[in-house]
């Protein structure tokens, strides 16, 4: 196992060849924020709020898919892209309905721990106020679309570890949507397992336990690690 | 197969033909003006005049002076008639076995003929693209025949790097070089792709390509298939071809017959084959992440790059993904030579670019040009300039992804770095060219509801990005628009380029940031808290 020895904001780290810079960077105790990331989960690199400057390469790296290397230096925090990260922010405030007073995930929300942390004091942007449709047939979760972000967490948990791929996006652009089976309602679908990691993975309240009410949807989602640890290393850690 | 045997094909084929052979186009250009239509009749009116021993009707590719179709042109004669419709046939034969017609006829000095450099059109509208004997005899896989029998990989790759060429898809890698990286990967299998899911408005450079020479494809990508190691290639063409399809599905089946594609080419060790995947209408899947990913059987979605797809592409193996153009280059490039090929075009730019001119000038078509050529040379010359007498205010190139270069950048060369350093691109080769009766700001809408449509959803800025730069635009155009909302327009722009995923979401803001810098002040003239407060622009007749 080869180690590597980076710097992220001027910070003199050293980390695992296998790492990614997200994750030399957490170690260390330098908070990046992220969105679609979730320990566990295998990385896409879109939410694009990961991103950082690296020296020497033009373009900013998603921080969750980059590999540590020798001698790189990372910058995480520039004004640069703290302007971006509260931009996508509030893009993404401003793609959905997403009304926090009302909502199950209220206080443990994601996008709402976002907004705070990238200084999101209003949206500048105009709200789309889409129409989305709320899916009630499973018995017990449910799925508000009108608070997805599309990180995609839900498709990847149910696919990568339960394995039953109920989860896909349909449609493209704003027009996305997650979906069950082939559009199936939730309650119909015949691969789902109803083994419930689609809600511990969801960052915001647009997967639910059916019965919560305002600020009650609280997760687990170590649990998914935990499950991702004990079947690939057999060690159940808790 | 031996080289006397591909020899004695074309010398069959060559000796088949007939004194007098009339040429007439059957690419989709011209089909859908009444081609078929038209080589019907002329077929009957041959026979009935008891000439079929003397004259030859035959459906070739495209003879690129697209707005006169249907073309045809007359051998020995090279006569190139214009929009010949049903009612003339009879006077065309007769025409040609020594009468008089009055058929309109092209020019063959018209500059849009006269300065075209053909190397990947170069058996475009002379061949049968349906019949791969037509091929050969235009000393078609003679090049595969000596790069496999005479030839190492090494050398292949060392000819395609020395030769210059760069990728024909818009970004202009060199293709020396990727091929040199998916060559030194170890694997024991690796793909060739070609990109054929040419999808920017008004672009139809592939589409001719294939349609006019499928066979110049296949024999290009056998040759990269055998100099990166590979056994296995895919055509992904857009579902929106399909002629291009009928005729590449064709040609590999007659291409596998003749023992060009398959086990033993040319009896050597080297087998290779090639399928088509057809795309189902995602512009994104042009995007060689997403492309492979759709090949794969999943969702068409881009995926961070690094891996790129020379170390990392079609199932986890190297994959060398290059553009239909720049296969199309190779047979002629294996042929001819690394020196003759870089001796065209610029320092920097080797060899030839097609075009598909379009737009609101008078010659539409396909142009085929050296690098280095100005822009008013292709626009005004060969194009012969805005139709009716109007005069040119941009040309967009690019696409989606490129810019509008404004009337007086005319003199600019065509060669990627002077593009570029102008606010737009080479791209794959779409020239759409607006007259003064444009709105700028109509076309960065236009461009910008393209990109919105075709986001494929998965980074957020481009999902949610562009369709607020779409309503910023429309604000702006319909003249609600303030200051403030250009300001915000910058900063998503900005934004996009830098964070978003793909090249979709990079380049999308290119429209709308080449037409705020060199027509900044048609939006101006829009907002409402500008000097010349809500006016309407010049020219309110320009909706598109």
């Amino acid at each position: 196992m080869a180690v590597k020895t980076l710097t992220i904001d001027d910070q003199l780290i050293s980390a695992r060849e296998e790492q990614t810079v997200l994750e030399a960077a957490r170690e260390a105790g330098i908070s990046i924020p992220t969105l679609c990331e979730l320990h566990g989960l295998g990385d896409i690199g879109a939410c694009r709020l990961c991103l950082v400057e690296v020296t020497g390469i033009a373009k900013l790296q998603p921080a969750c898919t980059t590999r540590v290397a020798e001698g790189m230096v990372v910058v995480t925090n520039s004004q640069r892209l703290q302007n971006y990260r509260r931009m996508i922010v509030e893009l993404l405030f401003a793609e959905r309905n997403h009304i926090c007073a009302v909502c199950v995930a209220n206080g443990h929300c994601e996008l709402q721990d976002l907004g705070l942390a990238v200084g999101m004091d209003h949206v500048r942007y105009e709200y789309l106020s889409p129409q989305c449709q709320v899916d009630l047939s499973h018995e017990r979760f449910g799925v508000d679309h009108n608070r997805c972000v599309l990180c995609m967490r839900c498709v990847r948990a149910c696919d990568e570890i339960e394995g039953a791929h109920t989860w896909d996006v349909m449609g493209r652009g704003t027009a996305s949507r997650v979906i069950t089976d082939l559009k199936q309602p939730w309650g119909e679908s015949q691969s789902c397992t109803s083994c419930g990691k689609c809600v511990l993975a969801c960052p915001t309240g647009a997967i639910f336990r059916r019965g919560s009410t305002v600020s009650e949807m609280e997760r687990d989602r170590w649990q998914l690690d935990f499950i991702v640890t004990a079947r690939e290393k057999k060690q159940w850690i808790i | 197969m031996e080289l006397p045997e591909l020899h004695q094909i074309a010398e069959k084929e060559r000796a088949s033909q007939k004194p007098i052979r009339l040429r007439i186009c059957v690419a989709a250009g011209c089909q859908s003006s009444g081609s078929l239509a038209v080589k019907k009749k002329l077929e009957d009116t041959v026979k009935e005049a008891g000439l079929s021993d003397k004259v030859q009707v035959v459906g070739v590719g495209c003879l690129k002076m697209c707005s006169q179709g249907p073309l045809v042109q007359a051998d020995p004669t090279q006569t190139l008639y214009a929009k010949v419709d049903e009612t003339q046939a009879a006077g065309l034969v007769g025409a040609v076995n020594g009468g008089h017609c009055h058929c309109a006829t092209v020019d063959p000095n018209d500059p849009f003929l006269a300065h075209q450099f053909s190397i990947v059109l170069e058996n475009s509208g002379l061949i049968d693209p349906e019949r791969i004997e037509s091929y050969i005899a235009a000393e078609g896989y003679e090049g595969l025949y000596h790069v496999l029998r005479e030839k190492t990989p090494t050398e292949i790759v060392e000819t395609v790097i020395k030769s210059g060429l760069r990728g024909r898809g818009g970004a202009g890698y060199p293709t020396g070089l990727k091929w040199a990286l998916v060559a030194k990967m170890q694997s024991p299998r690796k793909f060739v792709v070609c990109n054929a899911d040419e999808g920017d408005p008004g672009a139809f450079m592939d589409r001719s390509v294939l349609e006019s020479d499928p066979h110049r494809i296949l024999e290009g990508m056998a040759i990269a298939g055998y100099a990166i190691g590979a056994t296995q290639g895919y055509i992904y063409v857009r579902g929106e071809y399909p002629l291009a399809i009928k005729r590449l599905q064709g040609a590999i089946r007659q291409a596998k017959r003749l023992g060009m594609l398959g086990g033993h080419i040319f009896e050597s060790p080297f087998d290779f084959n090639i399928d088509l995947r057809i795309g189902a209408g995602a512009f994104v899947c042009g995007e060689e992440t997403a492309l492979m990913a759709s090949i794969e059987g999943r969702r068409g979605q881009p995926r961070p790059r690094p891996p790129f797809p020379a170390e990392s592409g079609l199932w986890g193996q190297p994959t060398l993904i290059n553009n239909v153009e720049t296969f199309a280059n190779i047979p002629t490039l294996i042929r001819k030579g690394a020196d003759w090929f870089s001796a065209i075009g610029t320092e920097k730019s080797k060899g030839t670019k097609v075009f598909a001119l379009a737009g609101k000038i008078t010659n539409t078509g396909l142009i085929e040009v050296p690098m280095g050529t100005t822009l008013r040379r292709i626009v005004e010359e060969m194009g012969g300039g805005v139709e009716n007498g109007g005069t040119v205010k941009a040309v967009q190139t690019g696409g989606p992804s490129g810019g509008c270069i404004p009337a007086d950048k005319l003199d600019t060369p065509v060669d990627y770095e002077s593009l570029a350093a102008i606010g737009s691109i080479m791209g794959s080769g779409g020239m759409i060219v607006m007259d003064q009766s444009t709105n700028m700001v109509d076309v960065a809408r236009f461009f910008m509801e393209f990109c919105m449509d075709e986001s494929c959803g998965k980074c957020a800025p481009c999902r949610a990005g562009t369709v607020q730069m779409y309503r910023l635009l429309s604000k702006i155009r319909e003249g609600r628009g303030t200051q403030q909302d250009i300001d915000m327009l910058n900063g998503l722009c900005d934004l996009l380029r830098n964070t978003s995923l793909c090249g979709l979401g990079q380049t999308a803001p290119n429209p709308t940031l080449s037409t705020l810098r060199y027509f900044r002040h048609e939006y101006e003239q829009l907002l409402t808290d500008s000097t010349v407060n809500g006016q309407l622009p010049k020219h309110p007749a320009n909706t598109t």
